[in-house]
């Protein structure tokens, strides 16, 4: 910052205006310096689509697309090489289906709770711990699931082997509740409460009031919710990494082991393939499939997020 | 219901006891709820705990990695988180915060900002592997910064930066709009009246964020993963002061590294007994960690809500 030189005579007009002009071209400069900074976050993502398309190119250049999207093997390290996306997408949908199977309806009741039965106390003891939950570093709760649950389900599912789908989905499912809870309690406390008064008044309890009125006006905010939350469960990489195997598998019987697009990006990263392989181009091909797939869940959820803020 | 006077004042009762019990009957089952999640807490912490608290000597934070279980350690790991942290924070506290000083001070409403904010609003919720394949694409392989402490520093800068932002952006909505009227009215320049009245108001809300995004990027195993980070790591890297001038050494960040999510996610994939026990003693440090950070930040926002009325 320019500090006022001690000789300006302050009633020349010249002194104050070349004074003025420095303060003018200081401030130029720092709006230059911070817009600049605001389009690192842009260039991230041009960096991200770039990098993904150009290492796919080369891979469908190597692979046909049609095989990518229709065959049904996964061995693209074997010396016959199948690259059919379909294997690890059965792994990525079914886990994601067990957590959210898990996750919708324990974040939904959650935050139907919080929201509109728990007192002012009960939430502010409840949110600070339902926070800490959601900032569980995922590889714990992937260690989680392989040593504490899985020996668990495996007492009452005989034959369960130690790297299972199940056991990944379920603990992935209670790692997105507190996502999901707390996007849609905040859609519900956002529906003015002259609605709920009005139910109250017709004599409703609080159960219908929720259930007739919170929901329904708050219906956009908690499908955002959802759907983030499913982009999540898609995305989610150590869990089903560490719990239930990188072995590709097409299937959607949830106590085998099975390999997700992102344990299997993992499960390449971690050995030593050479820079410009078609083993190495996968991961990118297997990376853009999976960008695409989070990009429109998370456009919805954006579009759907907006619609609600607009009502009220 | 029906105003049909022929209806009897029983039923109307009954189905009042009906809606009420429940309307009880939900609330027991949303306390219910939470108790699970609360109860999958409990129990990740006892098992880490009975499995790992053998571990947790001071050898343990001592020693480097070993082919030995009993004699393994985290020395190596929770070094390379520490600098792995001071690198990412680099990254992320600068470009973050102005970025949200752009966006919610100088920024024009037009469409162009409104890509950018489309923009960070998609970035949040890209997979982190994601971002690790894109670290693995450009810093790796075009930059040609191999597996360094700098990749790896600059991918989680670039994956807890939408948590920045919008943490900057939020705390700076929350300043009156009269403190910037004051300033302008004593001839403050822009610049001037951000700098000296905007920030620092916003200051404690920015921390709050800036420690929730480094809490979730100490945890971030997949984007370190994917740039090949899961090398045998027995050594630091090197000081970063020096005995002879100029004193201060960079080497360190291009120095290949391991840090504690690697150094778990290692030890989880070894079949012996003894390595698990090694996980989840590490484990349990990185959730001390974790929750250390978290615990601070929600103190930080409870304290600013209780300080902070304009």
């Amino acid at each position: 910052m320019a500090s006022i030189p001690q000789d300006i005579n302050r009633t020349a007009g010249a002194g104050r205006l070349a004074y003025s002009k420095l303060r003018h071209a200081n401030e130029r400069i720092i709006e230059w310096f911070l817009l600049a900074a605001a389009l690192v976050a842009v260039a991230t993502t041009l960096g991200i689509v770039f990098i993904l398309v150009k290492e796919s190119l080369s891979f469908f250049a190597a692979v046909p697309l049609w095989d990518f999207l229709t065959d049904d093997q996964w061995t693209p390290l074997f010396s016959d090489p199948h690259f059919g996306i379909i294997v690890l997408l059965s792994g990525t949908f079914t886990s994601s289906l067990i957590a959210l199977l898990v996750a919708i309806p324990l974040g939904t009741v959650i935050a139907i709770y919080l929201s509109e039965f728990a007192s002012d106390r009960v939430r502010e003891i409840w949110k600070p711990v339902l926070e800490l939950l959601a900032g569980i570093p995922t590889i714990i709760y992937g260690y989680f699931a392989l040593f504490f649950l899985t020996p668990i389900l495996q007492q009452f599912i005989p034959g369960l082997p130690g790297f299972n789908l199940l056991s990944a989905g379920l603990v992935m499912g209670i790692m997105i509740v507190p996502y999901i809870s707390s996007i849609s309690e905040d859609a519900m406390r956002a529906v003015p409460m002259s609605l709920r008064e009005g139910s109250y008044a017709m004599g409703a309890t609080r159960l219908q009031t929720a259930l007739h009125v919170v929901v329904p006006a708050a219906f956009s905010g908690i499908a955002a919710a959802y759907i983030l939350g499913i982009s999540r469960a898609v995305g989610e990489t150590m869990i089903v990494a560490v719990a239930a195997g990188m072995q590709p598998n097409l299937t959607i019987n949830p106590t085998e082991p099975a390999a997700t697009i992102t344990a299997f990006i993992v499960q390449v990263a971690k050995g030593d393939l050479p820079h410009g392989s078609v083993g190495y181009q996968t991961i990118f091909a297997a990376g853009l499939t999976l960008f695409l797939i989070t990009l429109v869940f998370n456009l919805a959820g954006f579009w759907l997020k907006r619609r609600f803020r607009e009502v009220y | 219901m029906s105003s049909a006077p022929t209806r009897d004042l029983a039923q109307v009762r009954s189905m009042i006891v009906r809606q009420k019990r429940r309307d009880l009957a939900f609330a027991v089952l949303g306390f219910a709820a939470l108790t699970l999640c609360f109860v999958t807490f409990v129990a990740l912490f006892v098992d880490m705990w009975i499995d790992g608290s053998s571990r947790l000597t001071a050898d343990f934070f001592t020693n480097f990695a070993s082919r030995r279980a009993g004699q393994a350690g985290i020395l190596a790991a929770w070094v390379g988180t520490f600098l792995l942290m001071i690198v990412t924070a680099a990254v992320a506290v600068p470009i973050g915060v102005a970025s949200g000083l752009y966006l919610e001070e100088y920024a024009p409403r037009n469409r162009f900002t409104a890509i950018i904010e489309i923009n960070i609003n998609n970035l949040a919720g890209v997979p982190s592997i994601v971002y690790g394949l894109l670290a693995l694409g450009m810093f790796v392989h075009v930059f040609g910064l191999g597996a360094s402490v700098l990749t790896a520093g600059m991918t989680l800068g670039l994956l807890i930066l939408p948590i920045v932002i919008v943490a900057t952006r939020e705390s700076i909505r929350a300043v009156p709009g009269m403190i910037r009227e004051a300033a302008y009215a004593l001839g403050a320049t822009r610049w001037q009246m951000v700098r000296h009245h905007v920030l620092p108001y916003s200051m404690p809300g920015i921390l709050t964020g800036v420690i929730i995004g480094l809490s979730r990027a100490i945890g971030e195993t997949a984007p370190i993963v994917t740039i090949g980070a899961v090398t045998f790591i027995a050594f630091l890297p090197p000081a970063p002061l020096t005995g002879e001038p100029p004193f201060v050494s960079f080497e360190w960040l291009f120095s290949p590294f391991t840090a504690m999510p690697i150094q778990i996610f290692n030890w989880t994939s070894r079949p012996e007994v003894e390595f698990q026990q090694n996980a989840s003693a590490a484990a349990l440090v990185l959730v001390g960690m974790t929750l250390l950070m978290n615990a601070i930040a929600i103190w930080l926002r409870y304290r600013l809500r209780r300080n902070l009325k304009w």
